[in-house]
């Protein structure tokens, strides 16, 4: 098992410079530059673009300007924001607990419900729940994230009056983060309703978030249920006169958490981009909008350090995945 | 089930809870994240709006006006030259104070001198702190037009100029031009966190800063001790919400009172909404079809005026900028005073402007290029689109069009070296002076390299244009700008498209919130009822 984890993290370094490698030249590939992008109608003059170019290094080779990156990530240094001047590392920090946050709720959203709709459609295999069920799963699939948080806006939000429109937290209250997790915060700070409101502002973005891993982790549930609920040890269970919810809940289902499990882990990367229009619907303060601007203003530091990070995040769920196999299956655990 | 209705108690308790503590606080829903809190530094309206609060200038603008007003400084002489400004300063102005830094003394010369010693002279320790750009200080040519700046006493501060400048007083009402506090750059410096003078700002001004989470909020609360008017709302906050349908939901559930840049679809209903007001304004900007007059046929002004003609203006507002924009005919916009509103614009008139295109020599089926900027900007929602219907109407008149693009910085670099025939661009004002407009048809900056993307210079324009320069009485100014703006129309070196039009949906409780003409959000004097 331990040298199965060191493996993988081992592994991670060649993922890491590659990614590094990417993003440093993919950003660079795009016309403009960070002096460039902060002028408007004006332009800049030739000696202050030189001299600001000179000011970020922008002006060595672009070899040279990798390996002093790689340099400097190796000391742990992400570099500082060229816009806001903030070091990388401070900003990620202070924004990432809000997306850590709101995707944690968005999987145990997909995942609460998105598990026993899979396992209900399954057992009801044919029938109208399941056409029902999978219908729906279909259509959250296929929901544009931008016009569903919209559209739920403009139904709870403004109509009915339901649910707070956008932010984290009702800006009557006010307290210093301290976790920079608001569900926590506003529980530590003890004013009267804090937490409530936290919860309320959560409610819409986990629903827009979480839509499209629900419909995939219970389409996904069905049809690994469905596969493994015509395994002969399940006729088995059966013919020995097992409840229909020990066959299905603990037989059945254990095994066909493998499949979703993977599913549960790529779905990961893609909560990462849903996060980015979430975030900017419900002006969520977290990554994602952070990194769309960062392209937007050519702010190389941000967009570098903030997909290695991002990246790293990734990866090391992924990890945690496949040591859940083992857990689930102890067929395929890694140890010796 | 019961989780979720107490979930909804909570909600509506918290809503509840909200209303009544929101009769003194004013909540902006503003539409991003400041890079900072130095105006000196950053060069975005947003970053500027969230300073604003905190900081004064030696002069401001009246709000909702581009008129100059005495600021920090309580009054100013202008030596009979023109070379010399001198700033009589406002006695017993407070600094406010914060967890880190408690002023010891009142605003007074040194301040104004470490400001713009800070933006001017490399040898400021400051010079180089938070990357140590002064865009709009370089744009607006204070290092060429500053000779010297210096203290005649605590309270009197004089500014030498290398040649008499008219605009210059309007440049220090511009948000660069705001004043920092010395002592705490001292403070801040010998604690070793330069930057935070960037980042936790102290200023003179109305509000006093309070905290800032990036991409949600920014609070701020009123200065008991402000020199000016105290302000009528006792917090001000940001809400910093980058959707406009967001922003437009928020202010219909009274989330916030005062919102940026509505979506153009939601005008309608915002105009019908009992709870809103609708306010509205021309923008302080152009945008504009230039013709490069270095390049034949564009070199004749009848070729102009004929393709100046054979535009369908109308159609380009009505399709491009829907309620949002209104149809130019000069190249300053009508909230800047000396517009000449006596000028006749052309008419739509496709076979006279065929005809004059004969007459001058153009050949049916002559070949130009058509540049379209790849980016939205505030006059201009779709250069691409006002491309092509442009690309139509010239070739009713017989001219087949190219058109061409680039990216954002490589399009202005071409530009500028004059590569175009013909291309868009725009502009907007920084400090409500005409002459901010015109030096983009004057003769200096049409070198190759220069802002002039129509390489014109005509003598008499640019005789009105330097004298205006110089004269200080205003009135006389504008005559000279009027006659700039016969000159402009009747050589046609560009054909003005629109000027943008502002709106801003407040609140029906909101009072005394005002437009800005230069596109600020300005709370110093707004009050809730």
């Amino acid at each position: 098992m331990i040298s199965f984890i060191i493996r993988r993290v081992l592994l991670v370094i060649p993922t890491f410079v590659a990614i590094a490698f990417l993003t440093f030249v993919a950003i660079r590939l795009v016309p403009g530059d960070p002096v460039e992008a902060r002028t408007g109608e004006r332009g800049i003059s030739p000696e202050r673009l030189a001299y600001f170019r000179h000011e970020l290094g922008l002006d060595q080779p672009v070899w040279k300007q990798f390996l002093d990156y790689l340099w400097q990530i190796a000391h742990g240094d992400f570099g500082t924001s060229i816009s806001t001047q903030t070091p990388i590392l401070t900003e990620f920090t202070t924004l990432f607990p809000a997306t850590l946050e709101l995707a944690t709720c968005a999987m145990l959203f997909a995942t609460i419900l998105g598990i026993p709709a899979g396992v209900i459609a399954a057992t009801r295999r044919g029938t109208f729940v399941d056409y029902t069920l999978m219908g729906a799963a279909l259509t959250g699939f296929s929901m544009p994230i931008f016009w569903w948080g919209l559209l739920l806006i403009l139904f709870f939000s403004v109509d009915l009056g339901l649910t707070p429109v956008s932010g984290r937290i009702d800006l009557l209250y006010y307290f210093e983060p301290v976790t920079g997790f608001m569900l926590i915060d506003s529980w530590l700070s003890g004013e009267e309703g804090a937490f409530a409101s936290a919860v309320s502002h959560l409610i819409l973005p986990t629903i827009v978030l979480g839509t499209i891993p629900l419909a995939t982790i219970a389409r996904m549930t069905r049809s690994a249920m469905l596969e493994i609920l015509g395994e002969d040890y399940v006729r088995t269970a059966r013919a020995k006169g097992l409840s229909p919810f020990r066959v299905v809940g603990i037989h059945a289902l254990r095994n066909a958490l493998i499949p979703v499990v993977t599913v549960i882990g790529l779905q990961v990367g893609a909560l990462m981009a849903g996060a980015v229009l979430t975030e900017y619907i419900f002006s969520w303060p977290g990554i994602g909008s952070w990194l769309i601007e960062s392209i937007q203003r050519r702010d190389y530091p941000v967009l570098q350090g903030g997909i290695l990070l991002v990246s790293g995040i990734v990866i090391l769920i992924n990890i945690f995945v496949d040591l859940l196999y083992g857990v689930l299956n102890p067929r395929i655990r890694h140890a010796r | 089930m019961k989780i979720f209705a107490r979930l909804l108690a909570a909600t509506m308790l918290v809503a509840g809870v909200a209303s009544a503590a929101e009769a003194k606080t004013l909540v902006y829903c503003s539409e991003g994240s400041p890079e900072n809190f130095n105006p000196q530094i950053n060069t975005t309206g947003t970053s500027f709006d969230a300073a604003r609060p905190v900081f004064n200038q030696l002069v401001e603008f009246e709000p909702g006006t581009t008129k100059i007003r005495p600021g920090l400084a309580e009054s100013w002489d202008v030596s009979p030259d023109g070379m010399e400004v001198t700033f009589h300063l406002r006695k017993g102005v407070k600094f406010h104070s914060s967890k880190t830094f408690k002023p010891t003394r009142d605003f007074n010369a040194d301040d104004v001198l470490f400001s713009f010693n800070r933006m001017w002279k490399e040898d400021s320790p400051y010079h180089k702190v938070s990357g140590g750009a002064y865009d709009y200080f370089n744009d607006m040519e204070m290092p060429t037009l500053l000779k010297s700046i210096d203290k005649l006493d605590d309270y009197t501060v004089k500014f030498t100029l290398n040649k008499p400048n008219a605009p210059f007083l309007a440049n220090l009402g511009m948000d660069f031009a705001t004043i920092l506090s010395a002592e705490y750059a001292d403070a801040m410096l010998k604690a070793g966190k330069p930057e935070m003078v960037d980042q936790q700002p102290i200023g003179t001004g109305p509000f006093t800063f309070v905290a800032y989470q990036k991409d949600a909020v920014i609070r701020y609360k009123a200065f008991p001790d402000f020199w000016g008017p105290k302000a009528k709302i006792d917090d001000l906050v940001f809400a910093i919400t980058k959707d406009p349908t967001a922003r437009w939901a928020k202010l219909q559930k009274n989330e916030c009172q005062v919102m940026i840049g509505p979506n153009p679809a939601d005008l309608d209903a915002m105009g019908k909404d009992p709870n809103v007001n609708l306010l509205s304004q021309p923008g302080l900007n152009i945008a504009y079809l230039a013709f490069n007059t270095t390049k034949p046929p564009f070199d004749k002004k009848e070729v102009r005026q004929a393709l100046t003609m054979a535009i369908d203006q109308p159609t380009i507002i009505k399709d491009v900028y829907g309620g949002a924009g209104q149809a130019a005919k000069n190249f300053i916009p009508p909230t800047i005073w000396s517009y000449n509103d006596k000028i006749e614009p052309y008419k739509y008139d496709p076979a006279k402007a065929k005809e004059m295109l004969k007459a001058a020599g153009v050949q049916e089926g002559f070949e130009s290029d058509l540049w379209w900027m790849p980016v939205t900007r505030p006059y201009n929602p779709n250069a691409k689109r006002v491309a092509e219907l442009m690309q139509a109407d010239f070739e009713k008149v017989g001219i087949k069009t190219h058109l061409v693009s680039f990216e954002w910085g490589e399009y202005r670099k071409r530009m500028q070296a004059g590569e175009h025939q013909m291309g868009q661009l725009g502009w907007s004002g920084d400090n409500g002076d005409p002459d901010n407009f015109f030096f983009l048809l004057g003769c200096e900056a049409a070198r190759p390299g220069g802002q002039n993307i129509a390489k014109w210079c005509n003598k008499d324009f640019e005789d009105l244009f330097q004298k205006a320069k110089t004269t200080f009485d205003l009135a006389e100014r504008a005559k000279m700008y009027e006659q700039m703006q016969v000159i402009a129309h009747e050589e046609a070196p560009v054909f003005n498209i629109a000027h943008s039009v502002v709106y801003e949906p407040i609140r029906k409780n909101v009072t005394n919130y005002k437009v800005s003409p230069l596109g600020r959000r300005e709370f110093a004097e707004v009050g809730l009822e």
